[in-house]
């Protein structure tokens, strides 16, 4: 036990201590790279501070009146109560503090909702416990394939060190071009999935039978890193999401590059699931489909 | 069914059975109270023991305790038996020591159902328990149990699903004993209008249950009739929707989180005065606002579905809906903070766990509004920060409130006076442990780490860290609340009839302490 404790103390003392370097510790949400993501990172911001000032002035009123009205400082009490005028205002002026939240939240829902006219379409449908892409319309269309968890066996099971982007990692990612309008379309075959890109600030439950929509717009090239937000059975917690965003050049490249990959594997549409790589994720993890 | 007439009055204490067959056999609201709540203390434990497991797990990244399968199963039943096992029993145990007292009533109106509803909890305690040891595991789907997970799940999510049947029952028979008492058995000359909170919260709390109970018993049926007998309410393949679960299960969800919530928020609206030793501010106000949370609380459900995709309209309805819930819960903190203010206070256990649920419950509250807010809700949904906001509403509101609650009456039920100085001790511990585990899952989930995830990205390490170190203290922490109840009970030094001066029910004002088996059995006369 004690072995343990110590252990505990260690790798907390290795954590504050390497914190600094490691840049984590975040407090926020993620640096928003798309417009709307920053629309409700703003919001967020807002929402925040009006929260923060109304619980400073009534905790305020609270502490105040716990250091100042006590029994033990000899404080009588006084006995009113019931006051229509107080309890008039304290029910208008929370309301109208909603109105005014209310307005900004509806803007930024519909902003997030219009999913029309999208550059390219891409279908994504969750597996127990993996991702299909298929690139519906726009440039690439025709493009499929599935994405799995990249982080090896050994590095979950704690016998190798974990690599820096541990669990977050893909054999395939989602390519798209930086600056155009990316519409998401949701499904699944088995049970309820949901893609979480965070960085993107979309979340879009997959549900199976059903197709649903999201979209976002990346402003910045980079590669983002998700996964399934909506528990989905033993692995859920190994089904990662990663989304390269390119220069409309290199996203022209790629997609020339995996269309004649596509054309090499037309005659057997069966190898979808291997196209682009073998599925690296480990046997007991990766466990057969139902 | 003896064939000679019952003489009222004529039982004498020495009748009743002794040994195991009186807590059997007992119709008695005191016996049965107590029962509750050593059950629910039970569970708390059992419950409790799954989140260390959890948090142990969650540690560092990487699976070193738990695999995934049972991971999954831990976080179900950690939740199922927190909210149907530990703090809804609590509260029932509170409602049967506590109404008939408060209302001047020899006992609750059906004394022989009373005990059916607690000898019911129980086996369904036992099938969610031995749900993990059946062969393919415990099921794990999520408190939520949403489908089709369910539909594939191993045998334990039929024991599950029999135990929410059993569990309904129970709620729903207690709930027409407790609205039945209130109604018709209180003292002549106390008026609806007269009743304390806590009643009052309680036929609001009653009348949820009795509404959406049913509901719940809809929906999990439904699930076993999917799994087995070839039904497909939640499977698209055969004309379903796995999305209608979700709507079924939120219409009993979201009034659930107020079963939880209300009949803490009337033990508060006790305990506040009593340690102010100035009334209530607003006892008319407070009634309005309780049962108006109550109605908006049927209205509001899809805001824990906002990224099924369902249409905007439907996103704008529920999130202009949700945000008003905030106008009558800003109306029960202002008056609580109101009655605090320019009071006599003093800072006994039971009011410092009050004020530490006032601080905590507001936290929870806004997480709530920020989290009613779509936009926002669509990144946080399903990620740590909902985690933190219902622990911070359930964990610090309702399990804040039910410790304040034994602090509050311990003296009058026991007849001795808990030790003071480790009831305060339970409360700091559990005060900071509390929000050292939970403060930063906040962050967590800004962060985008999702929920109920056996291990994760690096990234979260360092905060999973610290979460998992405030668990195992706020757990420990708990030991020391069975160490103070024992010691009272064994050892604690006598209790006075009105151990609170500022307590003003008709517990503390008509009755001695303790309470005697028998209260009531003749009216109070009330002026």
């Amino acid at each position: 036990m004690s072995v343990k404790i110590f252990r505990a103390a260690a790798g907390l003392a290795t954590v504050v201590l390497s914190a600094g370097a490691q840049a984590a510790f975040e407090l926020n949400f993620q640096t928003p790279v798309s417009k709307v993501g920053e629309r409700v990172y703003d919001l967020h911001t807002v929402i925040l501070l009006i929260c923060f000032v109304i619980f400073i002035a009534v905790f305020g009123t609270l502490l105040y009146s716990v250091f100042a009205h006590r029994k033990s400082k000899g404080h009588v009490a006084a006995q009113f109560h019931e006051n229509t005028t107080v309890e008039v205002l304290w029910t208008i002026i929370p309301f109208v503090i909603l109105v005014l939240i209310a307005w900004p939240a509806t803007t930024t829902l519909l902003a997030m909702r219009d999913t029309a006219e999208p550059d390219v379409t891409v279908k994504v449908t969750g597996y127990q416990w993996e991702w299909a892409y298929d690139y519906l319309k726009g440039e690439g269309e025709g493009i499929s394939f599935l994405s799995n968890l990249a982080t090896p066996h050994d590095q979950i099971y704690g016998t190798a060190a974990k690599g820096e982007h541990y669990l977050r990692e893909v054999n395939n990612p989602l390519v798209v071009p930086v600056g155009k309008k990316i519409r998401i379309l949701t499904t699944a075959n088995d049970v309820i999935h949901s893609w979480f890109v965070p960085e993107l600030f979309v979340k879009q439950d997959a549900n199976p039978g059903f197709i649903r929509d999201t979209w976002f717009r990346a402003e910045k090239e980079g590669t983002f890193r998700g996964q399934c937000a909506e528990l989905c059975g033993k692995d859920h917690g190994f089904m990662p999401i990663v989304v390269e965003v390119v220069s409309p050049e290199k996203y022209s490249a790629w997609v020339a590059e995996q269309k004649k990959k596509m054309a090499g594997l037309a005659d057997d549409p069966g190898k979808r699931a291997t196209e682009a790589g073998e599925a690296v994720a480990p046997a007991d993890i990766k466990t057969a489909r139902r | 069914m003896s064939a000679v007439l019952d003489t009222p009055g004529h039982h004498e204490h020495a009748d009743r059975p002794t040994g195991i067959t009186r807590w059997l056999t007992t119709t008695n609201h005191k016996d049965i109270g107590t029962m509750y709540l050593w059950f629910s203390f039970t569970m708390f434990i059992v419950g409790g023991i799954m989140a260390l497991i959890i948090r142990t797990e969650l540690f560092t990244p990487g699976i070193q305790v738990v695999d995934p399968d049972r991971f999954n199963a831990l976080t179900t039943y950690h939740g199922l038996i927190m909210v149907f096992g530990a703090i809804m029993p609590a509260f029932v145990g509170f409602a049967n020591w506590l109404i008939p007292m408060q209302i001047g009533a020899p006992d609750m109106a059906f004394p022989r159902m009373n005990n059916l509803s607690f000898w019911l909890l129980p086996p369904a305690a036992l099938l969610l328990i031995t749900a993990q040891f059946v062969p393919g595991g415990g099921a794990g789907v999520g408190w939520t149990m949403y489908p089709p997970l369910t539909v594939q799940a191993p045998m334990a999510m039929d024991l599950t699903i029999f135990a929410i049947h059993i569990l309904g029952m129970s709620s729903i028979m207690g709930s027409i004993n407790i609205i039945t008492t209130v109604f018709n058995m209180r003292a002549p000359g106390m008026g609806m209008m007269r009743i304390p909170m806590f009643c009052w919260t309680w036929v609001i709390t009653a009348f949820l249950l009795l509404a959406v109970m049913p509901v719940l018993a809809g929906a999990v049926t439904m699930t076993l009739t999917d799994r087995h007998f070839g039904t497909s309410f939640f499977n698209a393949a055969g004309g379903g929707d796995p999305v209608l679960y979700q709507h079924v299960f939120w219409f009993f969800g979201h009034p659930e989180v107020y079963i939880i919530a209300i009949p803490a928020f009337g033990v508060i609206s006790q305990i506040i005065p009593a340690f102010a030793r100035k009334p209530l501010f607003g006892y008319t106000s407070m009634v309005y606002a309780t049962a108006s949370i109550a109605v908006l609380s049927f209205l509001v459900w899809a805001h824990h579905m906002f990224t099924v995709g369902m249409p905007v309209e439907a996103q704008l309805y529920f999130m202009y809906a949700t945000v008003l819930i905030a106008v009558p819960t800003g109306v029960k903190v202002f008056n609580w903070v109101a009655t605090a203010w320019r009071g006599s206070l003093s800072f006994e256990t039971p009011m410092l766990f009050a004020l530490g649920f006032l601080f905590l419950f507001t936290i929870g509250g806004f997480t709530g509004l920020v989290l009613a807010i779509v936009p926002i809700d669509v990144q946080l949904h399903d990620t740590y920060y909902v985690v933190a906001h219902f622990h911070y509403v359930m964990v610090a509101g309702a399990l804040f409130s039910a410790f304040g609650a034994i602090y509050f009456w311990l003296p009058k039920w026991t007849g001795k006076m808990y030790d003071e100085r480790l009831g305060k001790l339970h409360f700091w511990l559990s005060f900071i442990f509390f929000n050292v585990a939970f403060f930063v899952q906040h962050f967590l989930g800004l962060a985008g780490m999702p929920r109920r995830i056996p291990d994760y990205a690096p990234q979260f390490a360092e905060f999973n860290m610290i979460s998992s170190i405030g668990a195992w203290g706020f757990g420990l922490a708990q030991v020391l609340l069975l160490y103070i109840v024992v010691k009272t009970i064994r050892s604690g030094k006598p209790a006075e009839q009105r151990q609170w001066d500022g307590a003003d029910g008709l517990e503390w004002t008509h009755l001695p302490t303790p309470a005697p088996y028998h209260s009531f059995e003749t009216p109070p006369v009330l002026k």
